[in-house]
């Protein structure tokens, strides 16, 4: 088993992957670990654990930003943000249990690595998009920053988008400065029930595109979910003006409350459906919101035991399949079509993920651009070798 | 190549094959929008090929299920909108040079204008392009669906101002137009009273769809230049727009009318209607050319700071003025921070222009030194370029380049841009190993 090394501060992270270059050593980089079951297997000289490097710098409500340590676990930074009344907007998902491992644990650096977001990724963006700066060690042991504290900034490239969903290949990061937004005073949910997959996410399809403001949007089987947020009087005009609007669908409608909705959507973005069986595998797949309906009925026909839901107004397909030895990726990959969208196996045992493509394949310069952007941070591949594979 | 040359490509092979060209025969490229820039991002260097995107100018598809439109590069920014307002529609990110900059400009700048509070940048509103790189390769990014696979190089082509290929298409987010919209007039007694008024909006958990400030001397140019009505008295005066149901819209004018008063606000309007809220935008929107009228030149510049330094970065800014003996003028996007000082001046005069080139660094330096940065939304180009050392340190400019070089290894791509000193891909590419080096006994292990 590979040792690892725990530095305490941005100096010593410097100072470990400087030694690591020199020994020529590849890093297995930790936040807590909690998405380790999540990606191509690794074998790495040594384990990188961040949860040294912890705590939040400051947060300034005001300015609606927080600037954290890397190894700060989510859990720390939510509660802090809940006693202003502010919160994470892109929703990072729980995917412990998902992943067979704990629930709660896991850094929100972690979050943004893999460019995580829960049910409002629709209106308020993904992890990505609430990375204001950030500041790290590349793979010539060198500490560099981008961005800032503000909310708008385009001096040089924009590199928290990139290190954003990169899982900890280009860089190690030691701080961020995440944009954080106000909890809304309240959260309602308009429920649909008993519509099929096509019916239902043209439903949400109409929803998204009306003026109402849907902040989720997910179809479970026989139950449809909009959720509207807002100051009081604007949810409840909203609500009743999307019961008008979906009355022609045809279904049973009912709502649900704050606190019923809190738990609601949170089961939404911690993929709570898929959880209880563990001989599946589990794929995500992004698409255009139409398509996703057309993409499931070419898997079921091949699988009719496909376990499916919606989100992101259909634009996030969830899938569970049984256990098989290449995760049928093929027929998942091939599903798809030509409309564009990619498909990441979130869920495998770790035999099938070292032996298919976790996440797309590539076309081949795209491919050949992602490489030399790596070489461009890492040139000695020190970080997360091959996890992207 | 000896002269320079402009190329107005009508194809992407045709794109291809120029920057093929260029690339086999060590050529230099600049590609260009609309050349509405205001960092002289476009600006065409002596012996570049200057590669016009101009034609490229077709609307590809619009999808309102997937709320979505494909077009090509050269489409403006307004034409987008233009092209599905009839159904409701609208592309959220509005500069002020909507009507004529293209989105592919708007890309290379990310872009933003004054409701990207609410709704953000060309960023946050971008699903996919297309694109070729400097050896004609053509690749996709993104698509209708959200989250491009792999690395997220599209959001590092957002901002690249031109330097690591050529945009050729472009797939945006469409968004329905909210069912109302208010516009707020606040007048303040003093700056520093509506620079509090836009903390304190803030900090009471309210996000308006726009939050603009201008201070007595834009608004006198604006008024007699539109006649917007503004409240001439005040030395601060804010334009607050909320929108959404109309029930919202008028719970949010009045508590953001509350904080106001609370501020000392000496002018509180609400517009009526649709024409009184063009109106209040109209003298914004107008405020550069409007300040052009009283000066024979002015500069634009573009600074970033957290929203709670405002005060004292606006105060300082006036010391400034009058250690370099110049005038300045500010309207900006108050709401989230991003400065647009313009100092006055007169480009005849050498040493007038000296002068204001060393105001407008004292105020980017301001704005670096309060925790800001030198640019929110239009770039480094060639304007901020020398300054680029007092934000970043050389290894962090070399993290750039090197990515600038996975892209473009013999710069040829928009040369003389945003970095203030190029170094060659192969030196930078080169890995330093002190072999023979126990490093940290220190740091613990397990
Ligand atoms: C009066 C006025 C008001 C303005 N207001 C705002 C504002 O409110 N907010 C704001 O953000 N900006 C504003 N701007 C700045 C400017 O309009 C924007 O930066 C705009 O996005 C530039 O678009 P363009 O088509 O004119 O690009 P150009 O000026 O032609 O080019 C800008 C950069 O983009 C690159 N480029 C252009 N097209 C492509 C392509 N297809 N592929 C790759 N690179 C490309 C160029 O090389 C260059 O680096 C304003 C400018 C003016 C003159």
């Amino acid at each position: 088993m590979a040792g690892t090394i725990r530095p305490r501060d941005a100096n010593e992270l410097r100072r470990a992957v400087e030694w690591a270059l020199n020994e020529g050593t590849t890093l297995d980089v930790r936040g807590q670990g909690s998405k380790i079951a999540l990606g191509k297997p690794m074998d790495c000289g040594q384990v990188l654990d961040l949860s040294g490097i912890s705590g939040i710098v400051d947060y300034a409500p005001e300015e609606l930003v927080v600037t954290l340590r890397a190894g700060t676990p989510i859990s720390e930074v939510e509660a802090l943000l809940a006693q202003r009344n502010q919160m994470l907007a892109f929703e990072p998902p729980d995917l412990g249990p998902l992943l067979g491992l704990q629930a709660g644990q896991g850094t929100l650096v972690g979050a943004m690595m893999g460019n995580l977001a829960g049910p409002r990724r629709l209106s308020a963006g993904a992890a990505r998009d609430h990375l204001l700066g950030f500041s790290g060690i590349n793979g010539r042991g060198e500490a560099f920053k981008s961005g800032g504290r503000v909310m708008k900034n385009v001096t040089g490239y924009d590199l928290s988008k990139l290190l954003a969903g990169s899982w900890g290949t280009l860089a190690v990061l030691d701080q961020v400065s995440v944009k954080v937004l106000p909890v809304p005073d309240q959260t309602r949910t308009l429920l649909l029930l008993g519509l099929d997959d096509a019916t239902a996410v043209r439903a949400m399809c109409a929803a998204l595109g009306s003026p109402h403001e849907v902040s989720g949007a997910v179809h479970l089987p026989g139950r449809t979910a909009l959720r509207i947020e807002g100051v009081a009087p604007s949810v409840e005009a909203r609500l009743t003006a999307l019961r008008e609007l979906l009355a022609d669908a045809g279904a049973g409608m009912e709502e649900l409350g704050t606190l019923g909705s809190r738990t609601f959507w949170r089961e939404v973005r911690d993929v709570a459906a898929l959880k209880a069986a563990s001989d599946t595998v589990v794929w995500k797949i992004s698409c255009p919101p139409t398509e996703g309906p057309a993409i499931v009925a070419r898997i079921r026909s091949q699988r009719p035991s496909v376990e499916a839901f919606y989100d992101w107004s259909g634009g996030l397909v969830w899938l569970a399949l049984p256990q098989c030895v290449d995760a049928d990726h093929e027929l998942v990959r091939g599903a798809i079509g030509a409309k564009g969208g990619h498909a990441t196996l979130i869920r495998a045992p770790e035999a099938v993920r070292a032996a298919v493509p976790v996440f797309q394949p590539q076309p081949a310069a795209l491919a050949a651009l992602a490489s030399r952007v790596k070489e461009s941070f890492d040139p000695k591949r020190l970080f997360n070798p091959g996890r992207m594979g | 190549m000896s002269k320079a040359c402009r190329c107005l490509p009508e194809t992407v092979p045709q794109v291809s094959a120029i920057l093929r060209y260029c690339q086999d025969n060590k050529v230099k490229v600049v590609p260009r929008g609309a050349g509405t820039s205001l960092s002289g991002g476009s600006m065409p260097v002596g012996d570049a090929i200057l590669l016009g995107l101009g034609k490229f100018n077709r609307v590809l598809e619009i999808d309102y299920a997937n709320r979505s439109a494909r077009v090509q590069p050269g489409v403006t920014n307004l034409g987008i909108t233009k092209a599905v307002e009839h159904e409701g529609f609208y592309y959220a990110p509005d500069p002020s040079s909507q009507i004529a900059c293209s989105i592919g400009g708007n890309v290379a700048e990310n872009s933003g204008g004054v409701h990207c509070l609410k709704y953000g940048l060309t960023t946050n509103n971008l699903l996919g392009i297309e694109m070729v790189l400097m050896t004609g390769e053509v690749v996709r990014l993104g698509g209708k669906h959200l989250d491009s696979e792999g690395y997220d190089l599209l959001g590092v082509m957002t901002g690249s101002e031109g330097l690591l290929g050529v945009v050729t298409e472009v797939t945006v987010r469409l968004l329905r137009k909210p069912t109302t919209a208010r516009a707020v007039l606040l007048g303040f007694p003093t700056e520093a009273a509506a620079a509090d008024c836009v903390a304190a909006v803030i900090a009471a958990g309210i996000i308006p769809a726009g939050m603009e400030m201008m201070d007595k001397e834009a608004v006198k140019c604006a008024e007699a230049y539109v006649g917007a009505g503004y409240p001439l008295d005040a030395e601060g005066l804010l334009i607050v727009e909320l929108d959404g149901p109309p029930v919202e819209v008028d719970h949010l004018v009045e508590r953001v009318a509350e904080i106001a008063r609370g501020r000392g606000a000496t002018t509180v309007r609400v517009s009526n209607d649709e024409q009184e809220r063009v109106l209040f935008w109209a003298g914004r929107k107008a405020a550069f050319p409007a300040v052009g009228q009283i000066t024979p030149d002015y500069m634009c510049l573009d600074g970033s700071v957290p929203r709670g330094r405002l005060v004292e970065v606006l105060a300082e800014m006036r010391e400034m003025s009058k250690q370099h003996r110049l005038r300045v003028v500010n309207v900006f996007h108050a709401g989230d921070g991003n400065l647009h000082p313009l100092i006055l001046f007169d480009a005849n005069d050498p040493d007038e222009l000296h002068r204001a080139e060393e105001f407008g660094a004292d105020i980017l330096r301001l704005c670096v030194r309060v925790g800001g940065v030198l640019t929110g939304e239009h770039g480094v180009g060639i304007e901020k370029r020398d300054l680029m050392g007092v934000q970043f340190t050389e290894i962090d400019l070399d993290q750039q380049m090197r990515l600038k070089c996975a892209f473009d290894p013999d710069h040829l791509l928009n040369p003389g841009k945003v970095f203030p000193q190029l170094r060659r891909c192969a030196e930078l590419g080169r890995v330093v190993i002190h072999h023979n080096k126990m490093p940290f006994p220190d740091i613990p292990r397990f």
